[in-house]
This record gives C-alpha cells, sequence and structure tokens, in this order.
C-alpha cells in the first residue's frame, strides 16, 4: 500500500468511529464538567475534597483500572448493564460504551480548564446584574456562562483530544472490537500486532496528528475570538 | 421620598450600628475608610445581609430582618453604581445600558427613555463600543446611564469618582450635579472626598467607626467641626450658596450670598443662576473692625458661633452671616488677641483668587 494513497474504506470507518465517539463523549460530558466545576469554583459544601479527589481519580489512575472499574458497573452482567441492556441503552462492547470511557477520561481534564475559567469571573461583575433585576439563573446565563466561554472551549478541546487518545480504558472496558470499538488508537495497535502492519499503522498515525492538529488549531482560533469578546474590545 | 436605614451588625473588630434617615435629593455618607459606609450601602442594596437591619425607601420596605423579610437584590430596584464601574465586557454599551431594562421587562420605556439618559450622560457616540475601549470616566458614565435604565427607586452611588484622575472627576461632577437635579428619586451617595460632597450633597451622614456621628443638611454638617472630627482642619471649609448677579468688565463675576456679595473670577452662566461655593476654611481671614484699604474685595459681616481650637496652634470659628456660615481657620493666638467668642461681631475677608472653579458647583432650586 503506498503511503499517501487516498483514505481506504477501513480507514474511513475507523476514522468515522473515532470522531463520533469522541464527540459524544465530548457533548455528554461538557454539561456535566461544567456543573462540577461550577459547584467546586463556587459552593462550599460537605465532602468538597472528597468530590474533589473523585472527579480527578480518571487522571491518576491507571486506565486499564478505570476501564476495568466501568466493567464492573456497567458491563452486561451487572445490574445496572442489565437494566441499561433492556431499555436499549447498553454500552458493553459497543461503541457507546467506548465513548463512556473516553468521556470518564477526558472528565477531570475538562472539569479542571473550567474551573479555572469560572475562578476567573469577578463575582462583583454578577453582583452588579443582580442588582439590576437578574435572578441566579439568568445571571449565569447571561454573564457568568459568556465570560467562561473561552474556558468551556479551552476544555472541550482538550476533553476532545483526550477522548480521541484514549486506549487503555476503552479496550479494557469495550475490547477492540472492528467497525465498532476499535478507534484510532486501538487500530494502530492492532496494526502493530500484524507482522508488516507498520505501513499501515503509519497510514493512521499521520490521520491522528492531522485530526488533532487541526482540531488545536480550531480552538486556537474559536478561543482567541471569544477572548477578544469578553475582554471587551 | 425618604430612604431609612436602621442597620446593627457585629463585626470581629467592631460593633455596627448605623440609623438615619434622608430627607430626598443626594445625602452623602461621609468617612474615613472602614468607618462602614460600603457595608451599608452594600446593605440597602441587599448584597449583604447583616445581623438586623430595617431598610426602606418610602413605604416601600425592602429589609427587616425582625419580621423575616429580606427582599433580594434583584427585586430591590436599586440603581446601584459602584467604584469600579463593573461594566459587563462581553457586551456593548447599548447592551450594558439596556441590561436591567431587559431583565425588568421594561424594554419598550427602557428605549424611550433612552434618548434623555444618553443626552443627560453625554455618551450617544460610545453607544456601540464596547467597555474595554471607553475611558475611566466614560466607564463610570456608561454605569450611571445603565443604574438610570434600570427603573430604581433610588440611586446609591458608592465613591464612583474615587478611581478617577482630577481631571476625570472634574468631568463627571457637572453630570452628578444635573443628576441629582434631575432625578426624581433619593441618590445616597458614598464618598470621602469633601470636595465633590459639598458640591454635591443636600444632606450629610457622617460615619465613624460604625455609628453615626452626624447628620442632617450639608451647609450646616459640613461647617460643623464637632461633626467632622474626620475632616482634615486643612481641608475644612464651608458651603454657601450664591446667585450670580452679574459680570463685570475686569473679569470678575458679582455674587450675591446671604451676608452680602462676592467678587470671584469669571464663572460662565446668566444673572439669575444658583451657584453652591465652597470656601476653605484656610482661605478665610477675619478682623474685628471693618478693615479699609485693603486687597481683598470679599469681605462679609458676621456673628462668631464657636470656636474650636484644633490639636495644634490653629482654631476653626464659625461664623454665622445671613443664612450661610463660614468657617475660617486661624491661629489660637489670634483667637485670644481678638477676643473671638460666640456673640461678638466679626468680618470676615475671603480672598477672590482662592475660590477655584472646582469648588464652584450648580444648584438648582
Amino acid at each position: 500500500m503506498a503511503m499517501f494513497a487516498p483514505l481506504t474504506p477501513e480507514e474511513w470507518q475507523v476514522l468515522g468511529l473515532s470522531l463520533r465517539v469522541s464527540l459524544l463523549a465530548v457533548a455528554v460530558s461538557l454539561p456535566l464538567a461544567l456543573f462540577t466545576a461550577y459547584a467546586l469554583a463556587r459552593w462550599s459544601f460537605r465532602g468538597k475534597s472528597f468530590v474533589n479527589g473523585l472527579v480527578h481519580l480518571p487522571l491518576v489512575l491507571p486506565p486499564v483500572v478505570t476501564g476495568f472499574l466501568l466493567l464492573m458497573v456497567f458491563g452486561p452482567q451487572t445490574a445496572l448493564g442489565g437494566l441499561l441492556e433492556a431499555v436499549g441503552l447498553g454500552v458493553a462492547f459497543r461503541w457507546t460504551g467506548a465513548a463512556l470511557a473516553a468521556g470518564v477520561m477526558a472528565f477531570p481534564l475538562m472539569v479542571r480548564a473550567m474551573r479555572l475559567s469560572l475562578e476567573g469571573v469577578d463575582p462583583k461583575l454578577e453582583q452588579a446584574a443582580a442588582t439590576l433585576g437578574a435572578s441566579r439563573g439568568v445571571v449565569f446565563m447571561t454573564v457568568t456562562l459568556p465570560m467562561v466561554l473561552p474556558g468551556i472551549l479551552a476544555g472541550a478541546i482538550l476533553g476532545f483530544a483526550k477522548a480521541l487518545g484514549e486506549f487503555g480504558a476503552t479496550i479494557t472496558f469495550v475490547s477492540n472490537i472492528p467497525g465498532e470499538t476499535r478507534t484510532l488508537p486501538l487500530a494502530i495497535y492492532s496494526f502493530l500486532q500484524i507482522p508488516g502492519g507498520e505501513g499501515a499503522a503509519f497510514r493512521l498515525v499521520i490521520l491522528a496528528v492531522v485530526v488533532s492538529m487541526g482540531a488545536l488549531l480550531i480552538s486556537e482560533w474559536v478561543a482567541a475570538r471569544a477572548a477578544r469578546r469578553v475582554a471587551g474590545q | 421620598m425618604s430612604l431609612s436605614v436602621d442597620i446593627t451588625h457585629r463585626f470581629a473588630a467592631f460593633e455596627m450600628s448605623v440609623q438615619f434617615e434622608t430627607p430626598g435629593g443626594l445625602t452623602a455618607l461621609i468617612g474615613r475608610s472602614g468607618a462602614g459606609k460600603t457595608t451599608v450601602a452594600n446593605v440597602v442594596a441587599g448584597l449583604l445581609r447583616p445581623d438586623s437591619a430595617r431598610v426602606s425607601v418610602d413605604a416601600n420596605i425592602l429589609a427587616d430582618t425582625d419580621r423575616g423579610v429580606w427582599v433580594s437584590p434583584q427585586a430591590r430596584r436599586i440603581g446601584y453604581v459602584f467604584q469600579e464601574a463593573r461594566l459587563f465586557p462581553h457586551m456593548s454599551v447599548r447592551a450594558n445600558l439596556l441590561y436591567g431594562a431587559r431583565r425588568r421587562g421594561h424594554q419598550v420605556r427602557a428605549k424611550a427613555d433612552l434618548p434623555h439618559v444618553l443626552d443627560l450622560l453625554d455618551i450617544a457616540p460610545l453607544l456601540d463600543r464596547r467597555p474595554g475601549a471607553l475611558s475611566g470616566g466614560e466607564r463610570q458614565r456608561v454605569a450611571i446611564g445603565r443604574a438610570l435604565l434600570s427603573d430604581p427607586q433610588m440611586l446609591l452611588l458608592d465613591e464612583p469618582l474615587a478611581a478617577l484622575d482630577p481631571a476625570r472627576k472634574a468631568e463627571i461632577l457637572p453630570y452628578l450635579e444635573r443628576l441629582r437635579d434631575d432625578a426624581d428619586m433619593p441618590i445616597l451617595y458614598v464618598s470621602h472626598a469633601m470636595e465633590e460632597v459639598a458640591r454635591l450633597a443636600n444632606s450629610v451622614v457622617v460615619l465613624e467607626a460604625g455609628q453615626v456621628l452626624a447628620s442632617g443638611p450639608a451647609a450646616e454638617v459640613l461647617s460643623d467641626p464637632a461633626a467632622i472630627p474626620v475632616m482634615d482642619p486643612a481641608a475644612a471649609g464651608a458651603i454657601l450658596e450664591a446667585r450670580l448677579a452679574g459680570h463685570d468688565d475686569d473679569g470678575l463675576s458679582r455674587l450675591s450670598v446671604s451676608g452680602g456679595s462676592l467678587f470671584l473670577p469669571h464663572i460662565d452662566g446668566v444673572p439669575g443662576d444658583r451657584l453652591r461655593l465652597r470656601i476653605e476654611a484656610q482661605d478665610v481671614m477675619l478682623s474685628r473692625t471693618r478693615p479699609v484699604d485693603i486687597s481683598a474685595l470679599n469681605i462679609v459681616q458676621g456673628k462668631v458661633m464657636s470656636v474650636y481650637p484644633g490639636k495644634g496652634p490653629g482654631a476653626l470659628v464659625r461664623i454665622r452671616t445671613g443664612e450661610d456660615v463660614i468657617l475660617a481657620r486661624v491661629t489660637q493666638r489670634s483667637v485670644a488677641a481678638l477676643g473671638l467668642a460666640p456673640g461678638e461681631d466679626v468680618f470676615a475677608i475671603i480672598k477672590s483668587l482662592a475660590v477655584t472653579s472646582g469648588n464652584i458647583g450648580r444648584a438648582r432650586r
């Protein structure tokens, strides 16, 4: 196979699946991460440091352990797994499961970026909004959210990159099924297991670099625009 | 239209106990930093909940903690102008101005009021700009406009000029004077700058260590050294209501005050304009007899009300002239030599050039 030939259907499939998994992972975990970041940045409650530790656990645990824990909670033999399976939302050995694993792994990075950004919002602006007649929800939507938009974007891109590269938790939780859970990193790994598969692996490596680089550039551009807006210029 | 405030709160360092009622118009809340001025402002706005508070604007009760009443800040309709403007940086000036109206569902009325506010504050050219592109003075004017357009029942200004340089302050003061005379609502103006207070306030509340030290009409409180130990004697001064009587050919303007007439360097305006002068105590000399052959043009006759010896060799003498009060800063030696005591007749001599334009404001009554 030539190094720069157009993508084969199998490669398209791997790329499409990877994007689908990463996008779903980010889309689902983003609101949750924002809520968690807000709670950690603004509220004081009992067990805050425990929640903080729990959120960061996937960052410090070996990914294989995270994957194994997911299997123990969502696996087909568990009560929750069975229930989800019964209502047609089963995730075990499905691409949605890969998205779940990727989302869990990306979660702490997203929370961190958003929390940092939230802590940068001056509560005095929110007070000013309140004196002008805005309820708490409206203050959040009209003042807080627009001002943390760069942080949310940064968190989303970071999460997307992490999800795109997620390997250990995914392969442990949902295995390595072509067309279902074989994302880019898993496909590269699989090719490297076959004698003579280095060429095919290298094409996917280039693909991974191009996609990651593209995401990074787009995010830089969007974040710069958002930051300019927030800076009031 | 009046604001009534009664707050008690125990801080780590001191106990705050503040009661006052304002007669409407612009009330200045003055005191040293740390006296509790901003705390009072934040309680009135609902941003800070003290141990106990009763706050009402006319019959409208905003807080009565003994009865469990605590209206949230968004429902108080208090136009709060903060020291640092606090404009929303991600919105245009127009969106900032209409923010409160949108929240309270008064867009139609606010858009009708907008031209008037733009005109009052001279901010029409800024409408499509972003706060980041405004000067400090422009930002503060927009913040005032934003508060005005939020349909407030009173205005609360917390040191709105403190962050500005003298030139910007001078730029905004006339707008605040217009606001005081045009706005049909009580204004509480927190400040520690005597020139601002002297120019703007109808009445004054003096705070010291969380207690009300004095309160009353501005001319009375500000000329009472006993009421204002927070005041630096070098910055002491009295407020006089004056009417512009005419302009003379040699560049001086003639003013009539209740105790006679004064000549000051040219003041813009037409005869009949009401003015407020702040005459600093250190620019006033005293004489027991009417001086003759003296360069000073302004000599008004009065009676000594009281004498306040200072900590150093100086003393502040309060003199009633007509309906006004003048403060003079002289040495204690002169007080003794002239035999200045309450009830004694005295002539106050004011140097024309000493009253600077920053100490001349507009008054409308």
